[in-house]
């Protein structure tokens, strides 16, 4: 049983459900639509698969007028509108409601330009992260945000949720390589923000783009900042045998200068599913695993490393060991990036996504396992320690009666605990509608208002993504009394 | 324009401003006061000043994150950081001398105006590292957005909103950014007498190499009068030794480079940065946004006009632009030739009348226009905080017609 509530769904819509199939047909070609209900049960759910409700219809557009036109079959319609890319969002983002069309973007997935001396790729927005990157390998460019996800994560999910990714400490996250988007308006409009050059003319509505969670417009189009590869990588993988003392290891590093491009941290319970998983090599008798990777030539990658370790050895690590070998570098990152895969098969578990200042990491982790105990689950730990974005798996059984209840319970709790110590409720995941509800810790009213107002500029009616990223009794007026004349 | 009570805390200015609203009374926001001639004259009935609201509230080096209350001047927070071997991420510019104004920059006016220096295009543009606000909207209400750590994605990203707006959608209270550690040591790549054109695909080489380039600049008319290019790279000793050789290699098709890595070059890049070639020139200053290697086609294309400085940044970039102040300072040449290639051209520089009649802020698309000017009132809905400043479509529209 499922403890996030959706908003009933429009009657008067679903009664009205061949007409909008029928325009949908005519906007985007009938080939494109999905209606049958048991081809429409694919996208009735995304990476959150606690929560499930099948959409009245599925459209898939090859083209950015097909988009336009569905958009203003949709705001015509008054039928709500669910973004879409691949569907790996954690959060819910593009879970349907039965009175909605899912609007997906996985046929628009072609290059539309690349162009190394200014270092910009243009992409429709359906292709996936990892191929992006693919695309400009063999000039030795590549796409710097890498979600875990990326061999299935979409450009347009990324932009929605402004993906990170392991590398994100040192390049960013998706909105600081994001030059510019084609975007298609609620109304139905084809618009152009930003493109191949640095910042805005005007307002950085890129910025705010960036991040909206699908609830602005349909984005179909990209301009993503590549990069020159580094001459080379290798990580180092230190093991310690307590959380607080790997969390000051980290801050030492980061106070003497260095900056490696990733810092990843797992405890305990992490480290031994992700080596049974991937046989990565990783200590299984040490409390807490730092995988910490730097770039740069041969001799670079030595004087950073020296560096680190002479930091490390100051925490006495119990285990400090330089990857070899391109084989042993990918395998140490197999293992991590298979940690969310890893923990799927040994448990039902669902992950948080809070970020807390650094200086906290003790405390929180400490903090975290008590409250853990006192909800009888177990908790483990897989996260981007140098920007403090925590992903706490709490693991449960969902075939357990109550089990998933207290799994969201503990969740929020932990949720308010990062908001507490100064932090947020959600670091890259999005608030989708998991967090949603909670958003009243972090924000107050006035803080959502001028949000929401955004929102009331891009998207009027309320029919992108409606009942998601603010608590329902905060949005409800807007939902209910935003709505256009309805088709009679 | 009269000029009220200096506020000494946010809730105090919430109120001046919620009292403005109240009497539709227009607010001209005032930092260290070395912008106000950035943007559209401003015709406002009070002038509202920030500098109350100082001090950093908030710093720790360990977590890479310094909050400050936007008052407080960016030369307190770069002495702060620089104790703690620390620096913002953006190389924020000093713009006084380039618009001829004096005092010193506030942290809040360089967000308002959403400067970055050289660095931009290596570490980020001023959104970039900016990773939390506070401001006052145009009815008086405090609000916040984004907050102290370096990843969040909840809810929308109004920091970057408020990041180069100029004062218009609310005004600004505190800011929190991600910081970087100071580089150990910079050495700079000095090639000699390269055409625009060989300069940028020189810079473009470098940039598109593996070497982490933290600055790429050229320009036609150094120090001595003769063409100078310009590539920083910056971090550890042995590190930069050895990506200032492997460059060199890299250049060597377009000349020798000279490697300087003595203190001079701090002043190199701070003349870049500050844009300090243009500030004795007379007349308008332009700046252009555009794909790196469109820079030099872009100059070209406007051979008609009376051009007295050009100076290339972030690869090609940014190219600032001094003309003589006649006419419309060449804005439809310079727009004409800026749409055709991609980007856009702002009037940085020039006299009241000048600003007061061509657009400071590149036209944008209807469709553009319409949300900018939605969302300006849905954050200022009398329209109070810098009215004008940034050139509102339908004033212009009103001028043409
Ligand atoms: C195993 C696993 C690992 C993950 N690791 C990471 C990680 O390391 N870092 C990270 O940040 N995330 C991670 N995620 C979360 C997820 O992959 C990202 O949020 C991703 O960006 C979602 O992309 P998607 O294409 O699947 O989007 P979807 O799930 O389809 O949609 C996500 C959101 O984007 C909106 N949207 C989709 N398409 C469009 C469009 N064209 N226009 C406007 N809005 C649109 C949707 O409405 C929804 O709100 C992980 C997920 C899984 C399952």
């Amino acid at each position: 049983m499922s403890t996030i509530e959706m908003p009933a769904p429009d009657r008067s819509i679903i009664e009205r459900r061949g007409e909008i199939i029928a325009a949908l047909a005519e906007a985007a070609g009938e080939e494109n639509v999905i209606s049958d209900p048991a081809e429409t049960l694919a996208y009735e759910c995304d990476a959150l698969a606690a929560y499930r409700c099948p959409p009245l219809a599925v459209v898939l557009p090859h083209t950015t007028q097909q988009v336009a036109n569905i958009m203003k079959t949709c705001s015509r319609l008054g039928v709500p509108v669910i973004p879409r890319g691949s569907g790996t969002s954690l959060s819910g983002g593009a879970l349907p409601t039965a009175d909605a069309v899912v609007l997906g973007v996985s046929r628009l997935n072609r290059i539309l330009e690349t162009n190394y001396d200014n270092r910009f790729i243009r992409v429709q927005s359906g292709m996936t992260n990892l191929s992006v990157s693919d695309a400009v390998s063999a000039e030795d460019f590549f796409y710097a945000p890498d979600p875990s996800s990326q061999l299935a994560c979409a450009i347009a999910g990324n932009v929605a949720m402004n993906s990170g990714g392991a590398h994100c400490l040192k390049y960013g996250v998706t909105t600081n390589n994001l030059l510019g988007v084609t975007m298609v308006t609620t109304a139905g409009e084809i618009v152009e923000v930003g493109g191949p050059w640095c910042d805005p003319a005007g307002y950085d509505l890129l910025g705010v783009i960036c991040g909206s969670e699908g609830q602005f417009g349909i984005v179909t189009e990209a301009v993503l900042r590549i990069l020159k590869k580094p001459e080379g990588a290798r990580p180092i993988l230190l093991g310690f045998n307590s959380s607080e003392v790997a969390g000051a290891c980290v801050a030492d590093v980061i106070k003497a200068g260095v900056l490696p491009v990733a810092m990843e941290f797992m405890d305990g319970p992490a480290i031994i599913a992700c080596e049974n998983f991937a046989q990565a090599g990783y200590p299984t008798d040490v409390d807490a695993l730092l995988i910490i990777e730097v770039e740069g030539s041969d001799s670079e990658i030595d004087e950073q490393l020296a560096k680190i370790k002479k930091i490390a050895k100051q925490h006495k690590p119990e285990v400090m060991r330089e990857s070899e070998s391109a084989v042993q570098s990918d395998l140490i990152w197999k293992g991590r990036k298979a940690a969310f895969g890893a923990m799927g098969q040994i448990s039902d578990y669902m992950c948080m996504d809070g970020t807390i200042p650094t200086s906290q990491l003790p405390f929180v982790l400490g903090r975290m396992s008590e409250m853990a105990k006192s909800y009888g689950l177990a908790v483990a730990n897989v996260f981007h320690a140098g920007d403090g974005n925590l992903h706490p798996l709490i693991l449960f059984d969902a075939n357990k009666p109550g089990d998933q209840e207290k799994c969201e319970a503990l969740g929020y709790d932990i949720l308010k605990l990062c908001v507490e110590v100064g932090g947020c409720l959600t670091g890259e995941h999005g608030v989708g509608i998991e967090k949603r509800d909670l958003m009243d810790c972090q924000y107050t009213e006035a803080d959502m208002e001028m949000q929401m107002r955004v929102k009331d500029v891009f998207d009027p009616a309320w029919i992108l993504n409606p009942a998601k990223v603010f608590p329902m009794e905060t949005s409800h007026s807007r939902r209910t009394h935003n709505q256009p004349e309805k088709a009679a | 324009m009269a000029k009220l009570e200096t506020a000494t805390d946010e809730a105090m200015l919430a109120e001046q401003v919620r009292q403005a609203f109240k009497t539709r009374t227009s607010l001209e926001i005032m930092g260290g006061g070395t912008k106000l001639t950035f943007g559209r004259p401003v015709e406002a009935e009070n002038q509202l000043s920030v500098g109350g609201l100082s001090g950093i509230t908030l710093y720790e080096p360990a977590a890479l994150t310094i909050v400050a209350k936007t008052g407080t001047t960016l030369k307190e927070i770069n002495e702060t950081l620089a104790a703690e071997c620390q620096q913002l991420p953006f190389e924020p510019a000093n713009y006084a001398g380039l618009l001829g104004s004096k005092g010193e920059p506030t942290i809040g006016g360089t967000i308002a105006c959403g400067i970055s220096g050289p660095r931009r295009i290596q570490a980020g543009a001023a959104r970039d590292s900016l990773i939390g606000v506070r401001f006052v909207t145009g009815e008086g209400e405090v609000v916040k957005n984004g907050g102290r750590v370096m990843k969040n994605v909840t809810g929308y990203d109004l920091v970057k909103l408020m990041c180069g707006s100029h004062g218009t959608l609310g005004v600004l209270t505190e800011l929190s950014f991600k910081v970087l550690p100071n580089p150990e040591t910079t050495a700079v790549l000095l090639l000699t007498g390269l055409s625009d054109e060989a300069a940028i695909n020189a810079l473009s080489a470098a940039l598109t190499s593996s070497y982490d380039v933290t600055g790429a600049a050229h320009t036609s008319r150094g120090l001595d009068g003769e063409p100078v290019t310009m590539v920083r790279i910056q971090g550890f000793r042995k590190s930069v030794k050895y990506r200032s050789e492997k460059l060199r290699e890299v250049l060597a098709q377009f000349g020798p480079a000279d490697i300087e890595t003595s203190a001079r070059t701090k002043a190199g890049w701070k003349w870049v940065r500050d844009v300090e070639g243009f500030a004795k020139e007379k007349g308008a200053v332009w700046r252009i946004s555009c794909k790196p290697t469109d820079g030099p086609k872009i100059v070209a294309d406007l051979q008609s006009l009376d051009i007295s400085n050009v100076l290339y940044d972030w690869g090609g970039g940014l190219i600032w632009l001094a003309v003589p102040e006649a006419g419309d300072c060449g804005a439809s040449e310079i727009r004409r030739a800026v749409s055709n290639h991609g980007g856009y051209a702002t009037l940085v520089r020039a006299s009241v009348e000048t600003r007061r009649k061509i657009p400071v802020f590149h036209p944008q698309a209807p469709a553009l226009e319409k949300i900018s000017r939605d969302l300006r009132q849905k954050f200022d809905p009398a329209g109070i905080l810098n009215p004008g400043r940034m050139a509102p479509a339908e004033a212009l529209e009103l001028e043409e017609s």
